[in-house]
């Protein structure tokens, strides 16, 4: 297997694996979300859903650990893949300047720590339940009724929403960077994907803030 | 001076073959015995280069560029001619033979391009399997197009940029044999002066360009290909960096110098702007199929082009040569350009230009035809100029583009000087006295690829060498000379830059030993040249060090030789009394001004000897002949009527 | 015009450098930018100040020496231009033009504007050639070869080696120029006998020479005065991934 360790090493082979795992990802929020949007059928629906979740813990702790798995790897080789661009230009230019990249690829490094830091809160907010004692007090799963009181609070909701932005900053570009990086490209359908990427990007997002902002402003209640 | 060229007897057809057998081999153990020197990396030295060193000799190759891939020969554009006669349209061997020797104005020799026909092939067959990317046809096969001189189509090309493809094939040969090792490549470093031991050429001193380090380099054979000497009129389409000094320190150190004042004028090169120009940009010959060329007949008519009506437009090359008209040859055409400016008669600021007027073809076959056929040269011609070309006429002017003279060789490339061998345009050897359009492309090749690694094998095989290291006393003295001329430029602190001066001579050579030459002219640049070189001398400014890089100090050695080099073309103008392809003297030709040969006194290469010490100020140049011997061509007058 | 110059100096690899200001009277719109720095060296070598080194050679946009960075764009703001054949019509009069290297890891700044480019050089021996030795090859047209990929490939095979792609990439990476020679050799048939350990070789070897890599931004495209395509970066990365599961040769 020195062949792996070889192409990993290499910033191509470790870009490769993180889009390897950014897809993972991806398909992750897909699934996260597709539950999340049952919030608005209404408090069976979504609890009912969380519930059925919960009967089949073998499933559960696979994609739980491959999810972990994906998104160490993803982080480790984005830190290994920064340092050494970091690395490739020592003294910066006096006048720095920008001709097409654009702010979704420049800010690529912020976008995932926020989301990370986004993600820890988010697990102790309604997974570990240890930020908010009403919540902590909700003896049996009501997961509804979680939700509803969490995104009632103007911080807690703001902040998921502004952890929103930088997902789909992030994804806009890491969807359409996944064709890139893994080669799939073809003149024919570039356009699409250079299009399609942060149009998807930016739908997930979407979706997901949705639901902090429709039960702040009290669409769903 | 003993001049033997070498040249095979037998048939013309076979000269080659039979020498191929005749000559010399170094086994293929042997051949790791042997070092050999570059100087060069363009398309002759490059594939030498390359050649040499798979077929097992040590080969170290130098270049001042900071790459081999940056070397001149990148910027040659049309194509590359070839005898494969893949259209079927009666190309041969013998045909491309007879365009060449025809084209050069019969002042080559037969032997050497024949050969270079001969092996023409095999450099498209070459390349091809480097990977260059040359057009194609829809079915697959290689495409041709037809070029100046010639009737057939056998010229192959890829787009505009030829000798970029060729070169970076080349320089992929080269950078396989410095991967594994068995060429040292030597970027950034300037050679300075040859090294005889015992009669022969033995190494090279180098000055690295990073450091200011003079080092000595010791070999069994040394291969000079650095190009031309067009840079010694200072404005050129040569490149900023091409120089003459490789070769005119070995003519220093008693190589012969072949037909210095043969130049090339291409008629179509975009005008000088202003004082601060520093180059000029050549446009494709082929504008002339479907421009106009003319001048107002008024002298120093400022009007704008489209205010001046029909009835004051000078039409010169249709009015003068009525069958051939805008497509008059190359020199006909340069030298017509530059009568009518002299007269006054020249357009745009510096009164150093013609129209060419696209106008007519415009309203015949509409914009878009026309952009269709010269779209890029189009874009490029606005660019540079901010005209738009389709919408007013190009401004043109002739420019200094390629030298057929170089240092004399025989017919194994190799100089008068044992073991010194010149490659390419370095070389006097194939083009006469004017080169077809997509011949350099193919001479630089043949040579590096297909001539020089069975001719030095002879040499090297057939010669006593004994072990020479850099420590011989020959080295110690050609560094400390080499090292006491840079002080001395650095210690002049005169008042002048190195560009004035260089600017100066080339407007002395451009005025006097440009694309009409006369005895009165080239005398006084023959009084004018010494005296600037003497003031350069005294009035030189460089500031900084040698142990650095310092650009103005490596100017100023070039120039420093290109203001001794000029004074040796302008003596091999004057000693020329005759016109032939490039070389016009307004003396010699016939009443309707076409070049006027003299074949009965003047049907031989001038080679040039150097008197005096290889390391002080020329004492004179003496002039030697090599008569040129015509087996198989009947010497014709070229009509353009 | 008139312009404002800010120059980064640097008096060798060693030293250190900063930027320092000029001004520049007398430009003409017409002339080039090295013109314009001609211009600017011959008024400092009249007043005794050491000329700004830069790199330059053909003068008309082919060799690769020449390449600035003007107010933080490689070869500034001309689309396809280099830095020799970008003119000063592209600037306004009185404009403040901040002139710098190269910058990256891999071009150490040799002086002033000149930078050390031998990195890419490395790089083509590493494997950017077809072995094929002089005398042995085939006759030309014995190879048909697809009109489109001969195309395609000239379009890869146009790259200069300038440079520009590495200064204008927000991680100095060189991969459009390494696509560029790996896409040219893959598309063609004589290519193909060394096509997965080309692309292996050159990438291990860009990436020992310290460049950064492709985070998919395509500032490169932009600036290269040749418009060579990331989608030959796409090229790269697949060539890349296929020789490292199937090359047969490659490290266990």
């Amino acid at each position: 297997m020195s062949w792996l360790k070889h192409a990993v090493r290499n910033p191509i082979g470790a870009k490769v694996l993180m889009a390897i795992t950014g897809i993972m990802l991806t398909g992750f929020l897909v699934a996260h979300i597709s539950g999340n949007l049952l919030i608005f059928v209404g408090p069976q629906a979504i609890n009912a859903y969380a519930e059925g979740l919960r009967q089949f813990p073998a499933v559960l702790w696979a994609a739980r650990a491959g999810l972990l798995v994906a998104f160490v790897t993803h982080i480790y080789f984005a830190a290994y893949v920064t340092m050494g661009n970091r690395a490739a230009r020592p003294q910066p230019y006096a006048f720095s300047n920008t001709v097409q990249a654009t702010l979704a690829s420049r800010s690529m490094v912020l976008t995932g720590m926020v989301m990370l830091a986004f993600i820890i809160f988010h697990l102790a907010h309604f997974t570990w339940r240890i930020t908010d004692s009403e919540i902590s007090a909700m003896g049996e799963f009501d997961v509804y009724q979680m939700v509803i009181r969490g995104f009632r609070q103007p911080m807690v909701a703001g902040s998921y929403v502004i952890a929103m932005v930088a997902i789909g900053l992030h994804l806009s570009h890491g969807i359409a960077s996944v064709f890139q990086t893994l080669g799939l490209n073809h003149p024919r359908y570039n356009r699409a994907v250079r299009f399609a990427g942060p149009a998807i990007g930016v739908g997930i997002a979407l979706l997901f803030a949705s639901i902090p902002l429709s039960i702040y402003l009290g669409l769903v209640k | 001076m003993k001049l033997d060229a070498k040249i095979p007897s037998g048939p013309l057809e076979s000269k080659w073959e039979h020498h191929k057998f005749d000559l010399k081999l170094v086994s293929p153990a042997n051949k790791r015995k042997f070092e050999i020197i570059v100087v060069g990396s363009g398309l002759a030295g490059g594939s030498a280069a390359a050649t040499l060193a798979e077929l097992g000799y040590n080969v170290k190759c130098f270049c001042f560029q900071d790459s081999p891939r940056r070397a001149h020969s990148i910027a040659a554009q049309g194509g590359i001619n070839a005898a494969k006669n893949y259209r079927g349209d009666g190309d041969s061997i013998y045909r491309l033979f007879y365009d060449t020797i025809k084209g050069g104005d019969f002042r080559s020799r037969e032997a050497n391009v024949y050969r270079l026909a001969e092996v023409s092939g095999h450099i498209i067959d070459q390349c091809v399997a480097q990977g260059v990317p040359f057009a194609r046809e829809y079915g697959g096969l290689l495409d041709n197009r037809s070029f100046g001189g010639a009737q057939v189509a056998r010229t192959f090309y890829a787009r505009g940029q030829t000798g970029q493809q060729l070169l970076l094939g080349a320089y992929s040969a080269l950078s396989r044999q410095i991967g594994a090792g068995q060429v040292k490549m030597f970027p950034k470093t300037e050679m300075l002066d040859l090294v005889l031991v015992d009669g022969k050429a033995r190494g090279i001193v180098v000055r690295d360009l990073v450091t200011g380090a003079m080092e000595s380099h010791a070999a069994d054979a040394v291969i000079l290909a650095t190009g031309g000497y067009g840079n010694v009129f200072y404005l050129s389409t040569n490149a900023k960096g091409s120089n003459v000094t490789a070769s005119y320190r070995a003519y220093k150190r008693g190589a012969a110098f072949g037909n210095p004042c043969f130049t090339q004028i291409h008629p179509t090169c975009i005008p000088v702007k202003g004082d601060y120009q520093s180059k000029l940009t050549l446009m494709s010959e082929s504008l002339r199929n479907d421009g106009r060329v003319w001048v107002p007949k008024t002298k120093a008519d400022k009007r704008a082009p489209g205010d001046i009506p029909e009835s004051e437009r000078d039409y010169y090359l249709e009015r003068k040569y009525p069958s051939f008209g805008n497509l008059a040859p190359r020199d006909i055409a340069s030298r017509s350009a530059k009568e009518a400016c002299d007269s006054g008669q020249g357009v745009g600021e510096s009164g150093f230009g013609v129209y060419l007027d696209f106008a007519d073809s415009i309203s015949r076959h509409g914009e878009e035809q026309i952009r269709a056929r010269y779209g890029n040269l189009f874009d490029m011609y606005e660019r540079i100029t901010d005209e738009n070309p389709y919408k007013m006429p190009m401004r043109i002017y002739p420019a200094v583009h390629y030298t057929m003279g170089g240092l004399w060789v025989d017919y194994n490339l190799m100089s008068n000087i044992p073991g010194l061998h010149v490659l390419g345009e370095a070389n006097f050897s194939d083009h006469g006295a004017n080169r077809l359009g997509a011949s350099a492309l193919m001479q630089g090749l043949a040579d590096g690829y297909f001539v020089i690694p069975y001719t030095i094998a002879n040499y090297l095989a057939s010669s006593k060498l004994e072990k020479v290291t850099t420590s011989h006393e020959s080295f110690k003295a050609a560094e400390d000379s080499c090292r006491k001329r840079v002080g001395q430029l650095l210690s002049i602190k005169g008042s002048r830059t190195v560009d004035s001066f260089h600017r100066e001579l080339g407007k002395i050579m451009w005025d006097k030993c440009g694309m009409a030459r006369d005895r009165a002219g080239l005398q006084e640049a023959l009084k004018a040249i010494p005296k600037l070189r003497e003031e350069f001398w005294q009035d030189l400014k460089i500031l900084g060090t040698n142990e650095e890089i310092n650009q103005s100090l490596e100017k100023a050695g070039r120039v420093a030789d290109f203001l001794e080099f000029g004074e040796l073309m302008c003596l091999d103008a004057i000693a020329r009394e005759e016109s032939c392809g490039g070389h016009f003297r307004t003396e010699h030709q016939t009443p309707d001004g076409e070049a006027l040969r003299n074949d009965e006194n003047f049907c031989h290469v001038a080679v040039w000897e150097h008197e005096g010490d290889a390391t002080g100020p020329a004492k004179g140049h003496k002039r030697h002949q090599e008569e040129l011997v015509y087996e198989h061509v009947k010497l014709a007058t070229r009509s353009y009527k | 015009m008139k312009l404002k110059l800010h120059v980064w100096r640097q008096k060798n690899k060693a030293a250190q450098g900063r930027m320092v200001t000029y001004d520049a009277d007398n430009i003409s719109p017409n002339m080039s930018f090295l013109e314009m720095l001609d211009v600017v060296n011959e008024g400092l070598i009249t007043t005794g100040e050491d000329p700004i080194a830069f790199a330059h050679d053909c003068r008309e946009g082919i060799c690769g020496s020449c390449g600035v960075m003007v107010n933080g764009v490689a070869h500034g703001p001309q689309d396809a231009t280099t830095t020799c054949q970008l003119h000063m019509r592209s600037f306004q009069d009185g404009e403040e033009l901040y002139i710098e290297p190269w910058r990256a890891k891999g071009f150490p700044v040799l002086r002033d504007l000149v930078v050390d480019r031998s990195a890419f050089d490395r790089i083509i021996q590493a494997g950017g050639f077809v072995s094929v030795n002089t005398g042995s090859a085939q006759d030309a047209n014995a190879t048909p070869i697809r009109k489109s990929d001969a195309d395609e490939a000239f379009n890869a095979a146009a790259c200069i080696g300038c440079g520009a792609c590495v200064a204008a990439c927000k991680n100095a990476s060189a991969m459009l120029f390494v696509s560029a020679k790996v896409g040219q050799l893959s598309l063609l048939p004589q290519g193909q006998p060394e096509r997965q350990e080309r692309a292996l070789n050159m990438v291990s070897a860009m990436h020992e020479e310290g460049f950064g890599n492709c985070t998919n931004q395509y500032e490169c495209e932009a600036v290269c005065p040749k418009q060579i395509s990331t989608d030959y970066i796409a090229r790269l990365n697949r060539e890349f991934i296929k020789a490292t599961l199937t090359y047969p040769d490659a490290k266990k």
